[in-house]
């Protein structure tokens, strides 16, 4: 194997004022010409071990070498760096960025227009040359933040999450721009919460608080779980019950729901129960499934929770009023001749999730806030529990439990502090605020940090907060914005378990996501893209209309978006 | 590695900066409107000259003097005069703020003028300390001329053994505007140089570009140059804005030479960019920033610069902590340039005084902004 | 009680705004530093009088009378230094490098003059630059001047009539009295407005602006959840001046108390319905300052506290009348000095009324228009 571009050695590195160190005895090599991932939920140590091999932060102990030379004293020249929020200068065209990012990192101007063309067929940005960077979406400031990074050819690549709030299709586009450099030699380190792309690396290195639990091929670990993945197919309505009676079954520690069927994974050493034993429809077949990254994860972390959420038993029953739980007829909006959102029309009824899914820019968002009344449609209405919440009194706001995409709880008051308010803002006083206080204390866990600002909270307990608040008042409807994003899967499994729970009781649930692992939760879903829904469908019906019925649901998530665009082209 | 000065880097980073301060919105109105407006309060608004005052008379006295002094004071271009009722009248106007004070002119003064006396009462409103004392100043300064003229008329006046001769300097008219105008002009400058720059490197930091820019070849002194050089101009630019409107609109005179008025500016904007700069390094953050800036630079220069409060009146303590207000030494070298003319031997110690803050500022920004996260 | 009275809604969202202001460290700080910076500043630097000058001496005359009068001056409290001077050219040094801010010139024969009654002139120059200070210590070296010439005159006929002065309100002429009634007007201002117009710019800046949309609030209750804690605090650091005063200052308060805090409340609501408007446009919290910056700053200089609004040109004082900083800095002056009536009190209040109607008028409609 060729030398490394760089290592790193025993990096201990502990910030003032937290109590376990950011990174904790952590070795890494990155090799020329592959992908190296760096894995890892949100807080484990990701951005600090790219910090110091890019020579921003010295480690406490340890060391870190680059080109053969220390990291904070080598050619910067020759590292390309993306750091999480690209860099960009927002005020800027794309060409003035790339041409600040050129003189820089010092390319020789006899060599600027042949690595600028290169660079902008690369990433198809040539039709926005003149754009400002802070206009543009989320899937081209990441291509530019790239192209920046690599305006002259590194030799080592260092990639902060950049898949980070990012559609399916811009992840895959940014993964194959990156997997064609490394085959030219460069060494990249490729960080991210996403474990598919894990799976897709040359070498992988696992962070969980502060150290380096796994050094390898993701493959090994992949290998290691062989024969403890199970499908079965559970037609009709049952899924989420039958998924809840898995989970609570000793011999499952973990399981998720894929369209008309259920993805378990066996305790280790444990025999495959039948489906007796699961609980399901006797003469279900069980057949084996292939191992995921995320699966061997999961499992190095001890499993996933089990079924049953204390969150739904809680809940009260939502009564069936026979009318859908929520109404979108022809919802369109326009700023100026911009159509943001095109006659997106749908309805879900009672005790069912919806997903709205759609690459960044399509219009998910601006469909999700005509509908609980922030924008007003220009065209269309909305209605969420036979109410228009635009128009109804603030009182018809109460049906309804929302959590934005961003936190936004407050971040200076104290969680309890917040669960007051949330109580208040709802109606909820004397014994059943504090009732419904204690409960959401409890079942999420959040105990240890009452008194703590809700805003130094790690990222799970944010949204688990944030979760809580939404529902502190037992609303018949929720909305969920991205509920899950940069979350480890451990807090995500919990987060569907509390969804399921809760839409068995009658909750209806309207969700956005980039997980497309987690498209998989809802009964329907539509799909939104250039403003317009392109399909709507089960899950299963979606894989269908892409012609990859066997597919998962990223892949028809593409597919679906790659003939529209020829459909459209053809137009 | 941070490798040699490279021009070429340098004039990309200038550019990008330029750019910028072109495209943000806020970069005018801090460094043109503010200012305008600053220069708009103090030129008009503040005005410490003496005006007129409305006054109430109470005349108890019918004799020929009684009334011709009352008709000294209606015809004085100091006071307007309301000759309404009694004093108990005119009192609850004093309490209600409608006059700032009354003159009586008591029975009997008739009687006691030609015996050569005749005392007047004058009441004055001290809940405004500045107006009370100017009242009794010149409801004393028309009774007296008035008794000047009688006694001229009969010849008995005799000027008072010694009498002063006052000049006013540079200020023949005292006019408090030729003072205040130019002093806005530091306030401006005290703002221009340190709240923008406060903001530039902060918003480097909140934006995540800073990161970014740690990560090529560039130097942190060469990154901290080009932050100077646009706001450096920006600063000059605002400065002769307000110098030509106070010439042309508020009718300041400058007696200086121009040359003297850029040096004075460029020498003081060295340590407002450098204040701005460490405030902009240690905060990381545009709101502090400009919060921090305000307090440090925009209320010291406004209260502790001897702009409107003398400095040698203040406590020691407080004088002590004038020393640290870099616009205490620019106040005289403006209002010098301006009104009295360049005199380098009173800029130059006070120049010399700026660079060495302007020195210390850098080295403690470079310093903060090592090439280092945390 | 009054929860119950108020509401669940109201009451938390009241409670909610005063945890923002008192749990988020840099509300925290505009909360403190503002009032504490001005207090001492204000209270000590802030005089318009004239101390410890230091005054030139050109005596050509060396007598009787000249040297009269240079030891009067050395001996007046407010002059802290005598600097003797050489030459004319010595004298336009000593001004033009503000060594000293007057000169006196005694000519050769100035007591001679005197001494055989020619009338003598002392020549005075000042430094204009200072032009305010100047005058003020013109009026110290005029005083001077004219008790010396008095004990020549003594001889001579009585003054042909005088002018007994009384300064009502303020006997002693104290500048502090007129300091510290203005300061609870700037004071008890600033803070209001630095904390609401941070309020709704905060929840923009940081997301949770959505969150309160998509739930049960009323627009009025979210504007009254924002203006309770502004006009409290306000309110407080108010009366901790009314309370400080009498130990620290000794400034007199003549009036009801009963008068001056419906008055302050209407200030105050006055103000922070135009620190809302300021809030609701600004997108971050760094505008949001900046505009309360920019807004502060005028309402204090157009107050009557930094110069009389009588000195002003026309239109400035038509613009005064819609500040309510102006009204308001009546009622407090005459509140503490001239214990001020019920019916002086309401002249000067009714426009803050006229004011606060319109402007959190203008909010609440804007904030409606705004929700988009």
């Amino acid at each position: 194997m060729a030398e490394p571009v760089a290592t790193a050695h025993a990096l201990t590195k502990r910030f003032a004022g937290q109590a376990s160190p950011a990174l904790d005895g952590v070795s890494i090599s990155i090799a020329p010409g592959r992908m190296t991932g760096l894995i890892g939920p949100d807080g484990a140590g990701k951005t600090t071990l790219i910090r110091i091999l890019a020579g921003l932060i010295d480690p406490d102990q340890g060391t870190a070498t680059v080109f053969g030379q220390p990291a904070t004293a080598t050619d910067r020249s020759m590292i390309g760096y993306m750091p999480q929020r690209f860099g960009l200068y927002e005020d800027l065209s794309v060409m003035e960025n790339l041409r600040l990012y050129a003189d820089l990192r010092g390319l020789a101007p006899s060599e600027r227009q042949a690595s600028f063309d290169r660079l902008l067929d690369f990433t198809d940005l040539r039709r926005f040359t003149t754009r400002l960077a802070g206009q543009l979406s989320g899937g081209m400031k990441q291509k530019l933040g790239l192209a920046c990074a690599m305006v002259r050819a590194p030799r080592l690549l260092l990639l902060d999450e950049p898949g980070v709030g990012v559609d399916p299709v811009s992840r895959r586009e940014l993964w194959q721009m990156v997997k064609d450099l490394a085959s030219d030699g460069i060494g990249v380190l490729w960080s991210t919460a996403y474990l598919d792309e894990a799976e897709k690396c040359d070498s992988v290195t696992l962070l969980s608080e502060g150290k380096a639990i796994y050094d390898g091929p993701p493959q090994t670990l992949t290998d290691a779980i062989k024969g403890r993945v199970i499908r079965i197919a559970v037609p009709g309505e049952g899924r989420r019950v039958a998924l809840q009676h898995a989970l609570d079954n000793p011999a499952i520690i973990d399981g998720t729901v894929q369209g008309d069927a259920l993805r378990l994974m066996v305790r280790a050493d444990t025999p495959v129960p039948d489906a007796k034993a699961l609980g399901l429809a006797p003469g279900s077949v069980i057949e084996p499934a292939r191992p995921r990254f995320e699966d061997a994860f999961i499992d190095l972390l001890g499993g996933g929770p089990s079924g049953t959420s204390d969150l739904a038993r809680h809940y009260r029953v939502i009564p069936d009023t026979h009318r859908p739980a929520i109404v979108a007829e022809g919802l369109t909006r326009r700023f100026g001749t911009f159509v943001a959102a095109d006659a997106i029309s749908f309805t879900v009824p009672r005790g069912q999730i919806f997903g709205l899914l759609g690459p960044n820019g399509a219009g998910k968002s601006t469909t999700f806030k005509m509908l609980c009344g922030l924008l007003t449609p220009s065209t269309g209405s909305g209605s969420v529990a036979g109410i228009d919440l635009r128009r109804a009194k603030a009182d018809a706001r109460q049906a309804l439990g929302y959590m934005a995409q961003k936190f936004s709880l407050y971040g200076d008051l104290s969680v309890r502090q917040n669960l007051n308010f949330f109580a208040g803002t709802y109606g909820l006083s004397g014994a059943r605020a504090r009732d419904a206080i204690e409960q959401a204390i409890a079942i999420f866990h959040l105990e240890r940090y009452l008194g703590t600002n809700a805003g130094t909270m790690p990222l799970g307990f944010k949204q688990r907060l944030a979760l809580a608040c939404a529902v502190l008042h037992q609303p018949p409807v929720l909305f969920l914005d991205e509920p899950t994003s940069g979350v480890d899967p451990l807090v995500r499994r919990e987060f569907w378990t509390h969804i399921n729970g809760m839409v068995e009781k009658g909750v209806t649930v309207l969700v956005t996501t980039h997980f497309m692992d987690e498209a998989e939760y809802c009964d329907r879903a539509t799909l939104i893209y250039r403003a317009r829904q392109i399909a709507t469908g089960t899950p299963d019906e979606l894989k269908a209309m892409a012609g990859k019925a066997d597919a998962t649901m990223e892949d028809a998530f593409v597919a679906l978006i790659e003939a529209s665009d020829l459909h459209r082209d053809a137009a | 590695m941070t490798d040699v000065f490279r021009p070429r880097r340098f004039a990309a980073m200038l550019v990008k900066e330029s750019l910028q301060i072109a495209r943000d919105p806020s970069t005018f109105l801090i460094a043109f409107a503010l200012p305008m407006l600053l220069l708009f309060l103090f030129g008009y608004g503040i005005n410490l000259d003496t005006a007129r005052s409305r006054i109430g008379l109470v005349i108890t006295d019918h004799s020929e003097a009684a009334h011709s002094l009352a008709g000294s004071y209606q015809t004085s271009k100091w006071f307007d005069v309301v000759t309404t009722g009694a004093v108990s009248q005119l009192s609850r106007d004093l309490v209600g703020g409608r006059i700032s004070g009354i003159v009586v002119i008591p029975d009997g003064f008739g009687r006691l003028v030609a015996q050569g006396g005749g005392t007047i009462q004058v009441l004055t409103d001290g809940a405004a300390p500045n107006t009370a004392n100017f009242i009794a100043a010149y409801a004393e300064g028309v009774r007296a001329t008035w008794a000047a003229a009688r006694a001229g008329d009969r010849g008995t006046a005799k000027p008072p053994p010694i009498q002063t001769d006052p000049r006013y300097w540079f200020d023949p008219e005292l006019k408090s505007r030729y003072n205040l105008v130019p002093g806005s002009i530091a306030v401006v400058m005290t703002m221009v140089g340190t709240l923008l720059t406060a903001l530039v490197i902060a918003r480097e930091w909140e934006r995540g570009t800073m990161e970014a820019i740690m990560a090529t070849p560039l130097g942190m002194a060469e990154f901290i140059a080009t932050k100077v050089v646009p706001y450096f101009l920006l600063g000059l630019g605002s400065m002769t804005l307000c110098a030509v409107l106070a010439v042309t609109v508020f009718g300041v005179p400058f007696r200086g030479s121009p040359l003297a008025l850029i040096v004075i500016a460029s020498v003081f904007l060295f340590p407002a960019l450098g204040q701005g700069l460490l405030i902009s390094a240690l905060t990381k953050n545009q709101f502090v920033a400009s919060q921090v800036a305000l307090l440090s630079a925009f209320l010291p220069t406004l209260l502790l610069s001897g702009f409107l409060f003398e400095i040698s009146s203040m406590p020691v303590p407080i004088q002590a902590i004038t020393y640290l207000v870099p616009s205490r030494y620019l106040i005289p070298q403006l209002q010098t340039v301006f009104i009295a003319g360049d005199d380098w031997g009173l800029f130059v110690p006070d120049m010399a005084v700026l660079l060495g803050f302007g020195m210390a500022f850098f080295a403690l920004t470079v310093r903060a902004t090592l090439r280092r996260i945390a | 009680m009054i929860a119950a009275l108020l509401g669940p809604r109201l009451v938390a969202i009241i409670v909610k705004e005063f945890w923002a202001v008192l749990r988020d460290p840099r509300a925290r700080l505009s909360l403190i530093m503002p009032p504490l910076i001005q207090l001492l500043v204000f209270g000590y630097a802030s005089t318009m009088e004239v101390k410890h000058v230091t005054i030139g001496v050109l005596d050509r005359d060396g007598g009787y009378w000249s040297h009269e009068i240079i030891q009067r001056l050395a001996g007046s409290p407010n002059v802290q230094r005598i600097v003797r001077l050489d030459s004319d050219a010595d004298l336009a040094r000593a001004i033009d490098s503000q060594q000293v801010i007057a000169a006196l010139r005694f000519d050769a024969r100035f007591s001679a003059d005197v001494s055989a009654g020619r009338g003598g002139v002392v020549g005075a120059a000042y430094d204009g630059r200072k032009v305010n200070a100047a005058q003020i210590v013109g009026g110290y070296v005029d005083r001077i001047v004219g008790d010396v010439s008095d004990t020549i005159a003594v001889a001579q006929p009585p003054a042909p009539g005088n002018s007994s002065v009384t300064y009502w309100f303020n006997p002693n002429l104290d500048y502090l009295w007129f300091t510290i009634p203005s300061l609870v007007v700037v004071i008890s201002l600033v803070s209001a407005t630095s904390v609401v117009s941070q309020s709704v710019a905060r929840e923009k800046e940081l997301g949770t602006f959505d969150q309160l949309m998509v739930s049960p609030f009323r627009v009025w209750e979210i504007l009254v959840g924002k203006m309770v804690p502004p006009v409290t605090i306000g309110v407080a650091n108010a009366t901790l001046f009314l309370v400080i005063n009498p130990l620290v200052f000794g400034v007199p308060f003549h009036g009801a108390l009963l008068l001056f805090y419906p008055a302050l409340i209407l200030f105050l609501l006055s103000m922070t319905g135009i620190g809302m408007l300021i809030s609701v446009i600004a997108q971050t919290q760094q505008q949001a300052f900046l505009g309360m910056f920019a807004l502060t700053v005028p309402v204090t200089l157009l107050s009557g506290y930094a110069a009389p609004i009588a000195n002003m040109p026309p239109f400035l004082q038509v613009i005064a009348q819609a500040n309510p900083a102006k009204h308001f800095f009546i009622v407090s002056e005459g509140l503490f000095l001239k214990g001020m009536p019920a019916a002086d009190v309401f002249a000067n209040t009714w426009p803050m009324v006229v004011i606060a109607t319109v402007t959190i008028g203008a909010a609440s409609a804007l904030f409606r228009s705004r929700l988009e």
